[in-house]
């Protein structure tokens, strides 16, 4: 699933002062030349299962990734150095500010889904209610089924011609559309099928946020005459942002991301009205040999994140509630 | 608007009536809007297990809601025309191994973070953390000619080399150990045990959630991971289950039967972890959504 990330940094940052780690090293044994490098041989034992693939594949490739983007290369003959070439031509080229709008158009449709659904699946499941941990369990079924699944799953049910849901919608005398197979429905089909399996994602955030309101809150504002709406636009919205926060930094960093489900449910088809970077970049590298121009719009597309993320981090102050 | 009505009327006998029946309206309604919504959010699940029964499903044939023909015609087919059963195992194998190497090293680092005294530990702890901003896709170039370097293209290895660290996994067990007491770990010092010895017989048995939930995490992850094993993972017999599913799409574009027949066997490994380990998974969730 998930790149629970950014979060953590975010969490990092507000969490640290609040409970600091005492710098205690336990070893107690005087500080002596030999027992100070006895000490340094366990630091390294304990950090270098981790720091050595960290450098390996993580970081090293990275680095990696900012040279090769400054090449011609096709992953096989040579790489011939090129300067700014790929950023240049990337940059003139209409279709890298297309796959960026069909990235942005499915955050913009999936991103207002999730949140007021499982929304409203968490405040149902945060009341009263018989068999919650049922309910919860099966809202939460998707998230634990891979990408690849649901695609074709969902594939196969906005399947045009005998498709269930188009079946459906006969019954009805509704023509259903072609979905993906419509260039006009392409990206609605893959935000319709991202929605049904992050729903349960986002309720259990937004439910694990909505436990750690005080119940008081909501009598005070019920004293004060305040209704059902009134309550949630002024009790719960305010005291859940930190929760909606989270969500929020972590489905644009995966919503920048996506590929798995356009992958398999349209391969950025059909002509192309799907497209989204990754996808993209996994064509310029695979299908047209041209590595260097791929890696070039992979840090771009990193760059892209990270600022989204840093004006988030950074804007959160003013509406975000840490009480 | 009720209570202003019934701080209006002082009517004792009237309001708490109104007052109930309007609850249990709401109450009603509340529970069928939630199964109707759950049964909603199961369908497919429900019309992938249907189709998969239902020979010929796709080829101009809608299948029907209640199989009365159910057949397991589809699952024969897919075990024994590929290599769909090698394919469940490399599955199994890759996200074991993946399992227990990101075990050991979270384990290990998130001990360093949480227990050692070093210079630099802050810095090493935030680069950690940052690494899981980058997106694999932007890595997917060089580690291709990284390990194509290193003859690793095709194999197990090659899947697997990438997935051994990770920085989620050293953020969860590090959050856990924060929370063990460091009285525990001076007593053991006054017995004479080492950092070797507090960390297995001390800090290990005392996170045993948050290694549950890694374990959870981890072994998913790798199960439902896709573009890496893609990009590396050439031979079918190598395969893993998403590669082969999307693949069958491409082979029988048309025969929906043996493709959701192939989901099914994709599903019910983390149906079954999940069921068995939902605590787990919930509240890996949940935690990463507190700050």
């Amino acid at each position: 699933m998930t790149a629970v990330p950014a979060t953590a940094i975010a969490a990092e940052e507000t969490d640290a002062p609040r409970r600091p780690v005492p710098p205690r090293p336990v070893t107690g044994r005087g500080p002596g030349r030999r027992s100070r490098l006895r000490y340094a041989l366990v630091v390294l034992a304990f950090l270098l299962p981790s720091a050595i693939p960290m450098l390996l594949f993580v970081l090293g490739p990275m680095v990696a990734a900012a040279g090769i983007s400054f090449t011609d290369w096709n992953l096989l003959a040579p790489a011939k150095w090129i300067g700014l070439d790929n950023y240049a031509s990337l940059l003139t080229d209409p279709r890298t500010g297309d796959v960026f709008l069909h990235t942005l158009y499915y955050i913009v449709g999936y991103l207002p889904l999730v949140y007021v659904g499982g929304l409203a699946l968490a405040l149902a499941l945060n009341s009263a209610l018989k068999g919650r941990t049922l309910l919860r369990g099966v809202y939460f079924l998707p998230v634990v089924t891979s990408w690849i699944v649901v695609a074709l799953v969902w594939r196969w049910l906005l399947n045009p011609s005998n498709g269930v849901v188009n079946t459906v919608l006969g019954f009805f005398g509704i023509a259903g559309p072609g979905w993906w197979t419509d260039p006009n429905w392409a990206m609605p089909s893959i935000i319709l099928a991202s929605a049904w399996k992050d729903l349960g994602f986002v309720m259990v955030i937004l439910l694990a946020g909505l436990q750690t309101i005080n119940p008081d809150m909501y009598d005070a504002a019920k004293v004060d005459g305040a209704g059902w709406w009134r309550r949630l636009f002024s009790v719960t919205l305010p005291l859940l942002s930190p929760s909606t926060f989270f969500v929020l930094i972590i489905s644009l960093i995966n919503g920048f991301q996506v590929f798995d489900q356009v992958y398999a449910m349209t391969g950025g088809g059909p002509a192309g009205a799907s497209q989204v970077v990754v996808q993209q970049i996994y064509d310029l590298t695979f299908r047209y040999g041209r590595a260097g121009e791929a890696s070039a719009l992979s840090w771009m597309l990193f760059i892209v994140i990270l600022a989204v993320t840093v004006v988030q981090i950074r804007g959160q102050r003013r509406w975000v509630n840490y009480g | 608007m009720a209570e202003s009505l019934t701080t209006r009327m002082p009517v004792a006998s009237l309001a708490p009536v109104r007052r109930r029946r309007r609850v249990s309206v709401r109450f009603v309604v509340l529970h069928v809007v939630m199964i109707a919504g759950a049964l909603i959010m199961f369908f497919p699940f429900y019309w992938t297990l249907v189709t998969s029964l239902s020979p010929g499903a796709g080829l101009g044939v809608t299948p029907e809601v209640v199989p009365t023909d159910p057949s397991l015609a589809a699952y024969q087919q897919l075990f024994t025309e590929r290599p769909f059963a090698q394919v469940v195992l490399n599955s199994i194998l890759l996200a074991a191994i993946t399992t227990i190497v990101q075990l050991f090293t979270s384990a290990t680092a998130a001990y360093a973070f949480s227990r050692l005294a070093f210079r630099g530990r802050t810095a090493v702890f935030g680069v950690y953390l940052a690494t899981m901003m980058i997106p694999l896709q932007v890595l997917i170039v060089p580690l291709f000619a990284e390990l194509k370097a290193f003859g690793l293209i095709d194999t197990y290895l090659g899947a697997l080399l990438p997935t051994f660290a990770s920085a989620f996994g050293i953020f969860l067990l590090r959050q856990a150990m924060n929370q063990v007491p460091f009285e525990l770990d001076e007593a053991a010092t006054l017995d004479g045990a080492g950092h070797f010895r507090i960390f297995w017989t001390i800090m290990l048995p005392n996170i045993r959630p948050a290694i549950a939930t890694l374990v959870v995490f981890a072994f998913m992850g790798s199960w439902n991971s896709f573009l890496w094993p893609l990009v590396v993972l050439r031979s079918p017999e190598l395969q893993t289950l998403p590669i082969a599913l999307a693949g069958l799409q491409g082979q029988y574009t048309t025969q929906w039967d043996i493709v959701m027949a192939g989901s099914v066997v994709s599903i019910i490994p983390m149906l079954a972890l999940y069921l068995f380990a939902q605590k787990y998974v919930i509240q890996g969730v949940a935690n990463s959504g507190i700050k």
